[in-house]
């Protein structure tokens, strides 16, 4: 398959990113591209450095090294709240809702950078303020449909069960209308039905609004299904990176797969 | 299940997003509005007034106040007392400085002068949390008490070391010192504290407040998802400040009338509105009520009961109050951290459902 054919510009690169906690390297000169509109995966062991690599794309890791290209800006390091403004949105590895709060609500905080009325007119409810709330509203109310999750719109977060949440953490991020769409294990934790609804929403969410999206998952049958293009990180350092079959018959990648994981899928997915 | 949920969608996100979109809580505020606006100032005595009312108003509006900043954005503050000092100190200066300027800008003033302070005050919030804030606004607490008893010119001079509210009119009527009249400082007061609760309750459910519960919550998460913990943090500690401050205004002006700063705004005050938002309600307008209601309720029916109808003495009377104080802060710490205000939605709840409970 030509991906550059079905695929426009890179939307994001990250070029030769190291990272290291004191001394602990969690990354290590690695580099590679998402391009716009694909699906594109980051898979490897346990502790490989999948999560921190999200982590520096959206400025919550500054790297000791290297650049970020994001929509043809150029930095060493991104900064939370302007990657949020800049259209990229994230889900987390460990659920991370604000469990005080509504699934209506959790949802609209997706939309708060989009939102501007001043303190003042919030106070007063009135005129602009109520009408942007009212149109906000609009949009969250699209979201909760698309996610089937109308029956829990009013529901406390805390009190619904692992697999919705995840759902609810992925309209949080859908409602700032992201560009780029991180997702850190989305399926993880799930049984079956639930990792099958979440493909569907996140090919649906790809296909229908045309949305870059970069998901780590452990699960190789389904990053085989959905990926478009693969990064393989092992310990830090790149190694691999390609279409779903490439990255399949790499033998650093099995190594590194049978090594440490014992990858049954991985294996399955060999024999055939 | 899935039809019950439908059934109670309103046909448009308007009427969603009303205040009160269950009809029957909107006869609820309603009546209870109607006999505070309407019946109670015709019945009500210097007694009431002095005693019940302001009090129970006053304190609620601090307690909304503080509630913002601890039970909505999750920062801890023991200053309220120092606060509500900056409030009053700020009215005693203004309107002997301003005999002229009419008194609703000076408690506005006054609560923006405050709502400064407050955000001075907050900036260690960006750095520490948790125990550590708490420490630090103990610290504004203390300094700020300090600072009005130790310069003479926060009291003009005033040798007994206490301040006082000279007689101010607005639109003719007098509103404060001792000849003011009570239905007329319990309407105004009122009306105040009615109109700072609907601004409370349209921060809380916009876009503001979210950002607030969303810190409170999970701060790092928030901060990733684009909302930056500055300017969240320190709009809470100046909103909240403001509802500190004006409080501390009213109930210098016109409820005590003179006050000296540290028997006035000591820690206790702090400590009494952190008691009343944790026993109404953490995260509950309706809850700051409830909580200053019940603490400025309790210690007279508690009087009442054990000195005056089982004759006590009102020392032991006050002891046997305090302790059970101390255990109803306990239980609703322990069991149910959302106060009277959770309890009052439980029965709500289970009344939806009477009497056919599935
Ligand atoms: N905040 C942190 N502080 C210290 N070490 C960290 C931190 N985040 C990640 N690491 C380390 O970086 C390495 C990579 O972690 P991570 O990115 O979470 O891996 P993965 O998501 O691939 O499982 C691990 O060794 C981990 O312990
Ligand atoms: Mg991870």
């Amino acid at each position: 398959m030509d991906v550059q054919r079905k695929f426009g510009d890179p939307i994001l690169e990250v070029n030769d990113i190291s990272l290291s906690f004191g001394g602990v390297t969690a990354l290590e000169n690695v580099s590679f591209d998402v391009l716009e509109g694909e699906v594109r995966a980051i898979i490897g062991p346990n502790g490989a450095g999948k999560s921190s690599m999200l982590n520096v794309i959206n400025g919550f890791y500054h790297p000791q090294q290297g650049m970020i290209t994001y929509k043809g800006e150029t930095r060493k390091q991104m900064r939370p709240h302007h990657a949020a403004s800049r259209g990229i949105a994230r889900t987390f590895q460990n659920i991370a809702l604000f469990k005080g709060m509504s699934t209506l609500d959790n949802i609209m905080t997706g939309r708060n950078t989009k939102m501007k009325k001043n303190l003042f007119w919030q106070a007063l409810h009135v005129g602009p303020a109520k009408q942007e709330e009212l149109e906000h509203r609009e949009y969250v109310e699209h979201v909760i449909d698309f996610l089937e999750i109308q029956a829990i719109r009013k529901t406390p977060v805390g009190r619904l069960p692992y697999g919705m949440q995840k759902r609810v953490e992925l309209g949080r991020a859908l409602a700032a209308e992201p560009e780029l769409l991180l997702l850190d294990e989305p399926m993880a934790g799930m049984n079956l039905e639930e990792k099958e609804d979440m493909c569907r929403f996140v090919l649906d969410v790809n296909d229908q609004f045309g949305t870059t999206i970069a998901l780590i998952e452990h699960d190789m049958g389904v990053v085989m299904d959905i990926s478009d293009r693969v990064v393989v990180l092992d310990y830090g350092k790149k190694i691999a990176d390609g279409t779903p079959d490439e990255v399949r018959s790499n033998q650093d990648v099995i190594e590194a797969y049978l090594g440490v994981v014992q990858d049954d899928e991985l294996a399955a997915s060999q024999n055939n | 299940m899935f039809y019950r949920e439908a059934g109670q969608f309103k046909d448009n996100y308007a009427s969603d997003q009303a205040l009160f979109p269950i009809a029957q809580d909107r006869w609820f505020v309603m009546i209870v509005m109607g006999i505070a606006f309407v019946i109670v100032p015709f019945y009500i005595d210097d007694y009431w007034t002095n005693a019940i009312m302001l009090p129970f108003l006053i304190y609620a509006l601090a307690a909304i106040g503080l509630n913002l900043l601890t039970g909505y954005c999750g920062q801890v503050s023991l200053g309220t007392g120092g606060f509500m000092a900056v409030g009053a100190f700020s009215t005693f200066k203004l309107t002997t400085a301003f005999p002229e300027l009419n008194f609703i800008i000076v408690v506005l003033l006054s609560g923006a002068i405050t709502a400064s302070v407050g955000v001075v005050f907050g900036i260690p919030s960006l750095r520490i949390k948790g125990f550590y804030l708490a420490v630090a606004t103990l610290a504004a607490q203390f300094f700020l008490v300090w600072m009005f008893n130790k310069f003479g010119w926060f009291l003009n001079y005033n040798p007994t070391g206490q301040i006082h509210m000279p007689p101010r009119e607005i639109f003719g009527v007098l509103i404060t010192g001792p000849r003011a009249a009570p239905e007329v400082k319990y309407l105004f007061v009122l009306i105040f504290v009615s109109l700072c609760a609907l601004a409370a309750k349209n921060i809380v459910r916009g876009r503001v407040g979210r950002s607030w519960m969303a810190i409170r919550d999970m701060d790092i998460a928030a901060e990733l998802i684009g909302i930056r913990p500055l300017e969240a943090k320190l709009t809470a500690f100046a909103v909240s400040s403001f509802y500190v401050g004006m409080a501390g205004s009213l109930y210098f002006g016109i409820w005590l009338g003179a006050a000296e700063p540290i028997e006035a705004f000591g820690i206790e005050q702090s400590f009494l509105v952190l008691f009343m938002i944790i026993i109404g309600g953490l995260g509950s307008i309706l809850g700051s009520f409830l909580g200053a209601a019940f603490i400025t309720l309790m210690p007279i029916l508690m009087k009442n009961f054990m000195v005056d109808g089982l004759g006590l003495a009102v020392v032991t009377a006050k002891h046997i109050e305090i302790t059970m104080l101390g255990v109803l802060i306990l239980f609703f710490l322990i069991v149910e951290p959302h106060g009277f205000a959770r309890l009052w939605q439980i029965a709500k709840e289970k009344l939806r459902l009477w009497p056919f409970p599935h």
